[in-house]
């Protein structure tokens, strides 16, 4: 009685690839057929006439770079900021003038104090470990103070 | 009541396209359609003339125009967009059919992939800088994107700092985002503007003409004293010279220039060398 009744599988436990083994090639075929005629069946497609891109001749550009020879921005003259080295830039026609002006310091005492209170801080964190980094963190004005004494384990006086 | 309707209709339908080349240098308007040079051919006179069959093809000799500021492409003409002359220049070297562009005038700033402009840092949140440079949004800044700047070694910029830097991203779509670092890695004069020196607003254009390769004004004023400008395509110049009223006389001049003839220039330049 048992060999009568075969148990019936699942379509889609057929279709899986160890029940597949077994198969001649020829139920294979007619498997993968039987699937892509599900899915063709299910795809959506629009029912329009093909458009055929045409090739433009312009391009669009909102820079005014290309259409003007623009200098470049930032000039000094008369040797005013010798540091920024802007005389490259504009080269061509600062090169006669360069040489006859003088190239006078400009860097005030006030410019000179203010970028030394400031540096100490910046190679000082540089070389800091991660737990000293707490201590040079800005305060509101973004000054860096200078380190803090660090706790130590202090002895008890009995 | 229909009448002039209508014949208004056709006036506006009867206005053709115009060739580009004759409208150079002529003031357009937002609306008109320009033909290309490819295209007046076929427009021309109606069949009535015979051309010679010349061997190389129309379709090959297409070349490929670049409209600039101002022009949009619409089909394959060109469609003017804002008011103001019709520019050309012609392609230097290699292919191209040069470039066509409206010069026009305007206050309000659009941020443009390339250009160099000044920003004023307004917030600082993590690892990027807010930098506000006239447009509708502020621009981002990385704080790597200084020379020589690495995680350890944070560039020293302060909410307030002036910023000279250019956009990488720049498009309606997204929000802005600049650095002070060229492609290979160098400041090239960009970065922070130091400490002093006065900042003001000008109009686009005036930028544009002062930084135009055979502008008189910036020669002239470089021979007056001593001193540092910076040009933001933003509108934003930054000068700075020895003194404050120096300062303030060169900030004048350069805000009044736009409206002054050049004998009025001149005038007041031999005043000036003078005291």
């Amino acid at each position: 009685m048992a060999a009568e009744r075969k148990t019936r599988l699942s379509k889609n436990l057929l279709r899986m690839k160890f029940m597949q083994r077994g198969l001649d090639s020829e139920t294979k075929k007619q498997l993968e057929e039987e699937e892509k005629k599900i899915i063709s069946e299910e795809h959506w497609y629009l029912d329009l006439p093909e458009l055929k891109e045409k090739e433009s001749f312009i391009i669009e550009e909102q820079s005014f770079l290309l259409c003007e020879d623009l200098l470049y921005g930032r000039m000094s003259f008369r040797g005013f900021n010798p540091e920024k080295l802007m005389l490259q830039m504009n080269a061509k026609h600062k090169a006669e003038e360069v040489e006859d002006e003088t190239v006078e310091l400009d860097v005030s005492d006030e410019e000179m104090a203010r970028r030394y209170e400031t540096l100490v801080g910046t190679i000082g964190k540089k070389f800091a470990r991660k737990r000293d980094h707490a201590n040079y963190e800005e305060d509101e004005n973004g000054d860096i103070t200078p380190i803090k004494a660090k706790k130590m384990f202090l002895k008890p006086q009995d | 009541m229909a009448e002039p309707a209508s014949v208004a209709a056709e006036s506006l339908a009867g206005s053709r396209a115009r060739a580009a080349r004759t409208v150079l240098g002529q003031v357009v308007l937002p609306g008109e359609e320009l033909l290309l040079p490819e295209q007046e051919d076929a427009e021309g006179p109606g069949g009535a003339v015979e051309r010679p069959l010349s061997l190389n093809a129309r379709a090959c000799s297409r070349v490929r125009v670049v409209c600039g500021p101002g022009l949009r492409r619409c089909g394959d003409r060109l469609l003017v967009t804002k008011c103001g002359r019709l520019r050309h220049k012609e392609p230097g070297s290699g292919s191209g059919g040069g470039v066509y562009w409206v010069d026009s005038q305007q206050k309000r700033y659009v941020p443009v992939k390339g250009d160099h402009v000044i920003g004023i840092v307004t917030a600082k949140s993590g690892d990027i800088f807010k930098v506000d440079v006239g447009g509708s949004e502020p621009a981002s800044l990385s704080y790597l994107s200084f020379e020589g700047a690495t995680k350890r070694n944070r560039p020293n910029v302060q909410v307030g700092d002036l910023i000279y830097g250019q956009f990488v991203v720049a498009n309606k779509d997204m929000e802005p985002e600049m650095v002070c670092i060229d492609s290979c890695g160098r400041a090239n004069g960009m970065g922070v503007i130091g400490q002093d020196g006065l900042l003001f607003k000008v109009t686009l254009g005036l930028i544009r003409k002062l930084l135009a390769p055979d502008c008189e004004i910036i020669q002239e004023v470089g021979k007056l004293y001593p001193l540092e400008i910076v040009f933001g395509m933003n509108g934003r110049i930054w000068v700075k010279a020895k003194t404050i009223q120096q300062t303030l006389i060169l900030a004048n001049i350069l805000e009044a220039c736009e409206h002054m003839t050049s004998d009025q220039r001149k005038q007041i330049f031999s005043r000036l060398a003078e005291s």
